[in-house]
């Protein structure tokens, strides 16, 4: 069962991405980031983090990616041109993609057998767990970040504004 | 039926390499931006295998303070390309070239 849907939804996910690779038009990139991201949202749930399952549907493929695509719209973004740099950026990016996997997924396969393995229901953070340390041992991050995220507010509206 | 977490985590590194490749490839900010997003994400699920694996809650909060911290980014992020292109008219990032020696 476990290894069935994180086939499936592993597959999703390296589809997804890909596709965002591919597309020409950033519109379809950002529907398929929203199929990597909602397939994200399974995974969790399979590692038992349901928090974070939940707040990846509600704050990445809901928040953040209607953001995107309200602004792909807004902007009218069509298709990308093909330019000078996007040649060069071709020849040294899908070498150092393959590079770059290799190193990253040949560590883990040798490491592999200090990972263990994960059984689904074996562990589950629940809400409770992770308010525990949130608000008890991380409280000053947590309030800072509250602290970012009204800069962040007025930041993008003074960015966004039109000048007089 | 149990998973191996290597198996998250090469999954996790072969979406961090498609974002970087996204990244080096894509023309269109908001394209470019959008793989940003998906390193992110990528680094968020090596987070909570590794949370899985020593059955600590910690790296959950982390990831909870990344999709915050990528939240903000993403807010101000998309602002300034709405700014940029007010001023040059154009997405593309071969043609924001001022800074450029």
């Amino acid at each position: 069962m476990h290894l069935a849907l994180f086939i499936i939804f592993g597959l999703l996910c390296l589809g997804g991405a890909l596709n965002l690779l591919l597309q020409q038009h950033p519109i379809n990139s950002a529907l398929s980031l929203i199929v990597v991201m909602s397939s994200l949202a399974v995974l969790y749930l399979l590692l038992g983090a349901e928090f974070l399952a939940l707040a990846q549907i509600i704050v990445y493929s809901g928040a953040i990616m209607v953001l995107f695509v309200f602004v792909i719209m807004l902007l009218n973004a069509g298709l990308e041109e093909k330019t000078r740099g996007s040649r060069a950026a071709y020849l040294a990016g899908i070498p150092g993609m393959l590079a770059l996997f290799g190193v990253l997924a040949g560590t883990f396969f040798t490491l592999r057998s200090s990972f263990g393995s994960a059984r689904l229901g074996a562990y589950l953070a629940t809400t409770h767990d992770l308010a525990q340390v949130l608000f008890r041992n991380l409280l000053l991050p947590f309030e800072v970040t509250s602290i970012l995220i009204l800069v962040a507010i007025l930041g993008a509206v003074v960015l966004a504004r039109k000048e007089h | 039926m149990s998973v191996p977490i290597a198996w998250y985590l090469i999954l996790s590194a072969a979406l961090f390499s498609i974002g970087v490749c996204a990244f080096l490839i894509k023309r269109n900010i908001i394209s470019i931006f959008m793989s940003i997003e998906l390193m992110l994400n990528a680094v968020n699920l090596a987070f909570v295998a590794f949370a899985n694996r020593w059955h600590q809650v910690n790296g959950q909060i982390f990831v909870f303070f990344v999709m915050v911290v990528a939240a903000a980014e993403a807010a101000v992020g998309l602002a300034i390309i709405i700014a940029v292109f007010r001023s040059r008219n154009t997405l593309n990032v071969d043609q924001i070239d001022l800074m450029k020696l």
